[in-house]
C-alpha cells in the first residue's frame, strides 16, 4: 500500500515541477519526496548550470511557498546569516526613554533596588522587537512553511557550517538573549555547493546528498523542449546531439544545461533551422567560456555535428 | 527486510561508505517511506541517504547491485521471497508444507533438509540458506581462506548432520532416491559455496583493503613490485589529500590576531586618540616554498618517483614547488611534472637524466650555476638521496651554501642509518649542514616527512 502510494507521489513531484518548466529526473524527484516526508534538507552538489538553484526556486514555485535565498561567501557571518540587535534603534529607544528611567528609578530607596529595576527595563531592549531577522531566522519564522535556498555554501568558511547544524537537523536557533526560537512550519531547505571545498561531515550526515550530473540526452531535449517551446525539434535533437558529443572532449569548462538553454535562445533567434559549420563557430562563444576551449573544439565542429545529424537518423 | 537492510549496511560499509547509525535510520526512514516495490526508487533513496559524494554514490550503486542480485536469476518473486528469508528462522514449517507439493513424495521420517531438497522447491532452499548464513553470521567473514568454514557452518545450520543420516539410511532402503539426494546435495553445496563468495566480496572488502594499504605503507618504496605501482600511487594521492586537509584548513583561524595598540592609537591621532579606527595584528605567515632535488639513478628513482608525486599533489598547501632531477647532472622538471601525467613525467624524467650513476658533486654544482635564485629565506630545500657519490667529488661547501640561503635544508635518504658512511656513502660530511636528517624508505616515513616539513610553515 504504502509503496503504491510512494510511487505515485514521486510522479506528482515530478509532474508538479514539470508543470513550473523544471524537467526533474526520478533521482531528483525521490530526494525532493523523501526531503518532505522525513524532513531533512537536500544538498545538491554537481557542475555549474546544471540546474541546481533553479530546482529550489521550481519547488517554492509549485507548492506556492516563499523562497527565501541566503547566498553564501567568504566571511558570512551569523550577524548577516542569522540575526542582529537593532543597536541604532535600541540607541535610540533609550535616549526618547530617559525621562521614564528617572520615573521608574525614582521609588527606589537603595541602590540595589533601583539595580533590581534597572535589571527588568533592561531586559525590554534585548527583546523580540529589536532583532533584525535575517535569512535564517525569517525561514524559521515563516508560518506557512518556506523554501530556503542556501546557496554555494562550499563558498562560506568552515565555521559558517558549524552555525547551519542546528538549523538543518532541530530547525531551530538558540539566540542568547532570547532563547530557543524553533520553526512554526519546519522549511524544505536546498543547499548547494559546487565542491570547491569538501564540506564537513557532521553537515553531510544532516542532508540528503543529491548529485546532479549532465543530464541524458532525451531529458536536456525535454528541458530545452520546456524552456524554448519555439525551437523545432530537429534542431533540437541536432544541439543537444552537439553539446553531448562537446561534453566528451578535455575542456575547462564544459558546457551545462543553462549555456545549452542559452544557445538555443540564441539559435532561435538567428533563425537557425538546422546546425551548419558557420553557425555553430559564430556562437561557439554562447557554450564555451574560455579562449583556450573554443580554439580547442573549433577544429571539431563539422565532425561533431555530422554525428550529432547521423544519431538524429538513427535516435 | 529490517534485517536485509542491516546487512546492506554492514556491506555499504566494507565498499568504503561510512555509514553511522544516525544514517542508517535516516535510510530506514526512507525505506519506509519509499516501500520495497520498485528496486529503482530503493536505489535512489539509499544512494541519497547513505552516500555523502560522487564517489560514494558509485561505490554503492555497485555494492546495492552485488547485494540484491541473488534473488534475480530465480523466475518467482524475487523480492518476497528475498524478504522471507529474514522471518523464516526455522526453515521447517514452510518447507515441509511446500515439499508437500513436490513430485517426488519422499518417504516420511526424512529431516526437514532431505524433504526439502528432494521436493526441489528453489523458493524454499534459497531462504534456507539465506537464514543459515544469518544463524552463521556470514557478514562477520572476513577473509577467503574463510571461506570453508563459513560453508560448512552454513551447512550445519541447514541441518547437514541429519541429511547424512538420512542419507546413510536411504542408501540402505532405497538406493535410487538416495542417489537423487546425494546430487541435490550436491548441488546445494555448489549454491552455499557461492553464497560465502558472495558474502566475502560484499562484506571483506574493507578489511582486505585496510590489511592491504597497511602492508602497502610500511613496503620499501625502491623495492616495490611492478604490478603494485598503480597501487602506490593511489596510496600516495590518498596521503597528499590526507595532508591537504589538515594543513590547509586551520591557517585562518590562528591568523586572526591581537588589537594592535601602537598602529590604533597612530591612526586615531586625529580624533585625539579616541578608537574610530582599529587596527589588528596580523600574524603573518608563509605558506611553504619547496626546491626538491631528488636522485633519480637506480635504486633511488622509485622514491623519487613517489616523493614527487606526492610534493607536487600538494597544490593547495604548498604555495611554490620546484623540482629538480639529477643522476650525473641536473635538470629542472617541474613543468614536466605539472603538464603530465605522473606516469608520462616520469619516463620523460628518466630518459633525460636517469638510470646513470650518480654524481652528486656535479649536480650541485649544476644547480649553484643555474638554480642558487630560486632560493629565498621561506624555501624549504629537501634532497631526496642516498649520497652514494661513487666516490667522486661530494662538494659538500655547495650544499653549505644552499643550506645558508634556505630556511631549511631536509635530507630525506631512502637507505636505512646503518648503512650510512660505508662504502661510497657521503651522507656524513652532507649531514652536517642539513637542518633535519631523516631515513625515508617507506610511504608511511614519506608521510611523515612531508607532514614534518609543512607543519614548520603552520
Amino acid at each position: 500500500m504504502a509503496d503504491q502510494k510512494a510511487s505515485t507521489s514521486i510522479e506528482a513531484v515530478e509532474s508538479g515541477l514539470a508543470a513550473q518548466g523544471y524537467i526533474a529526473s526520478r533521482q531528483i524527484a525521490t530526494a525532493v519526496y523523501l526531503s518532505q516526508q522525513i524532513e531533512k534538507p537536500i544538498l545538491v552538489e554537481g557542475p555549474a548550470g546544471v540546474g541546481k538553484t533553479e530546482l529550489a526556486k521550481a519547488i517554492a514555485a509549485w507548492r506556492g511557498m516563499k523562497m527565501i535565498r541566503l547566498q553564501c561567501y567568504e566571511g558570512l557571518d551569523e550577524a548577516k546569516a542569522l540575526y542582529e540587535w537593532k543597536y541604532a534603534k535600541q540607541l535610540l529607544y533609550t535616549q526618547i526613554l530617559k525621562d521614564k528611567l528617572g520615573e521608574v528609578l525614582g521609588g527606589a530607596q537603595t541602590l540595589h533596588a533601583a539595580l533590581d529595576q534597572l535589571h527588568d527595563f533592561g531586559d525590554v531592549f534585548f527583546s523580540k522587537e529589536f532583532v533584525e531577522p535575517r535569512p535564517l531566522l525569517q525561514a524559521l519564522e515563516q508560518p506557512g512553511g518556506c523554501v530556503l535556498l542556501i546557496d554555494e555554501i562550499d563558498k562560506s568558511d568552515a565555521e559558517f557550517e558549524s552555525l547551519l547544524l542546528e538549523i538543518l537537523s532541530d530547525f531551530q536557533v538558540t539566540i542568547p538573549e532570547l532563547g530557543t526560537v524553533s520553526a512554526i512550519t519546519p522549511p524544505t531547505v536546498i543547499l548547494t555547493s559546487n565542491s570547491e571545498r569538501d564540506l564537513g561531515d557532521a553537515l553531510k550526515r544532516r542532508c540528503l546528498h543529491l548529485h546532479i550530473g549532465f543530464p541524458e540526452q532525451r531529458l536536456e531535449e525535454r528541458i530545452v523542449e520546456s524552456r524554448v517551446p519555439g525551437i523545432s525539434q530537429a534542431l533540437r535533437r541536432q544541439m543537444v546531439g552537439f553539446i553531448h558529443e562537446i561534453r566528451s572532449l578535455d575542456l575547462k569548462k564544459l558546457p551545462s544545461v543553462s549555456e545549452t538553454i542559452d544557445w538555443a535562445r540564441v539559435l532561435v533567434l538567428l533563425q537557425a533551422t538546422e546546425l551548419d559549420t558557420d553557425i555553430v563557430k559564430d556562437t561557439l562563444n554562447v557554450l564555451l567560456k574560455y579562449e583556450a576551449d573554443i580554439e580547442a573544439a573549433s577544429p571539431q565542429v563539422t565532425t561533431f555535428i555530422a554525428k550529432a545529424a547521423r544519431s538524429n537518423v538513427f535516435g | 527486510m529490517r534485517e536485509n537492510l542491516h546487512r546492506f549496511f554492514r556491506a555499504a560499509r566494507g565498499v568504503g561508505v561510512h555509514v553511522s547509525p544516525a544514517e542508517s535510520i535516516d535510510a530506514m526512514r526512507a525505506v519506509a517511506q519509499v516501500g520495497i516495490s520498485d528496486r529503482a526508487v530503493l536505489r535512489d533513496a539509499l544512494l541519497l541517504t547513505l552516500a555523502k559524494s560522487q564517489d560514494e554514490k558509485l561505490a554503492l550503486g555497485d555494492c546495492f547491485d552485488l547485494f540484491f542480485s541473488r534473488p534475480e536469476p530465480r523466475q518467482d518473486q524475487p523480492e518476497t521471497n528475498n524478504d522471507d528469508a529474514s522471518q523464516d528462522t526455522d526453515q521447517s514449517p514452510s518447507s515441509s508444507s511446500a515439499s508437500e507439493r513436490g513430485e517426488g513424495q519422499p518417504p516420511q521420517g526424512l529431516g526437514p533438509l532431505a524433504q526439502m531438497l528432494l521436493s526441489q522447491d528453489r523458493n524454499a532452499i534459497a531462504a534456507a540458506i539465506a537464514s543459515a548464513s544469518g544463524a552463521a553470521s556470514l557478514s562477520d567473514i572476513r577473509y577467503s581462506t574463510q571461506r570453508g568454514i563459513f560453508s560448512s557452518r552454513i551447512l550445519d545450520a541447514m541441518g547437514l548432520q541429519r541429511l547424512r543420516d538420512d542419507l546413510d539410511q536411504l542408501t540402505a532402503t532405497n538406493p535410487a532416491l538416495a542417489e537423487r539426494l546425494r546430487a541435490a546435495l550436491d548441488a546445494l553445496r555448489e549454491a552455499v559455496r557461492d553464497t560465502v563468495s558472495q558474502g566475502l566480496a560484499l562484506y571483506a572488502r574493507e578489511e582486505a583493503e585496510n590489511l592491504r594499504n597497511e602492508i602497502l605503507r610500511n613496503a620499501p618504496l625502491a623495492r616495490i613490485e611492478r604490478r603494485q605501482v598503480a597501487e602506490m600511487r593511489a596510496l600516495i594521492r590518498q596521503i597528499a589529500r590526507r595532508l591537504r586537509e589538515r594543513y590547509s584548513k586551520p591557517r585562518k583561524r590562528q591568523r586572526r590576531g591581537h588589537l594592535d595598540v601602537r598602529r590604533t592609537l597612530r591612526r586615531n591621532a586625529a580624533w585625539g586618540g579616541v578608537p574610530f579606527l582599529t587596527a589588528w595584528k596580523r600574524k603573518h605567515r608563509d605558506r611553504p616554498k619547496i626546491v626538491a632535488i631528488c636522485d633519480v639513478s637506480g635504486s633511488v628513482a622509485q622514491v623519487s618517483d613517489f616523493f614527487l608525486l606526492l610534493i607536487h599533489s600538494l597544490h593547495e598547501v604548498v604555495d611554490d614547488v620546484r623540482s629538480f632531477a639529477f643522476s650525473s647532472h641536473l635538470i629542472e622538471v617541474s613543468d614536466v611534472l605539472e603538464a603530465k601525467s605522473p606516469e608520462e613525467a616520469m619516463a620523460e624524467i628518466m630518459s633525460k637524466v636517469g638510470f646513470g650513476s650518480s654524481d652528486y658533486g656535479s649536480s650541485l654544482v649544476d644547480f649553484e650555476k643555474d638554480f642558487m635564485s630560486a632560493l629565498t629565506p621561506q624555501t624549504t630545500v629537501i634532497v631526496l638521496g642516498d649520497a652514494r657519490s661513487n666516490n667522486l667529488d661530494p662538494r659538500a661547501d655547495i650544499l653549505r651554501r644552499i643550506s645558508e640561503r634556505s630556511k631549511r635544508l631536509v635530507w630525506l635518504n631512502p637507505e636505512g642509518r646503518l648503512a650510512w658512511g660505508f662504502g661510497d656513502s657521503e651522507m656524513p660530511r652532507y649531514a652536517t649542514f642539513c637542518s633535519v636528517v631523516r631515513q625515508c624508505a617507506t610511504a608511511q616515513q614519506l608521510e611523515r616527512a612531508v607532514s614534518d616539513i609543512v607543519a614548520t610553515y603552520q
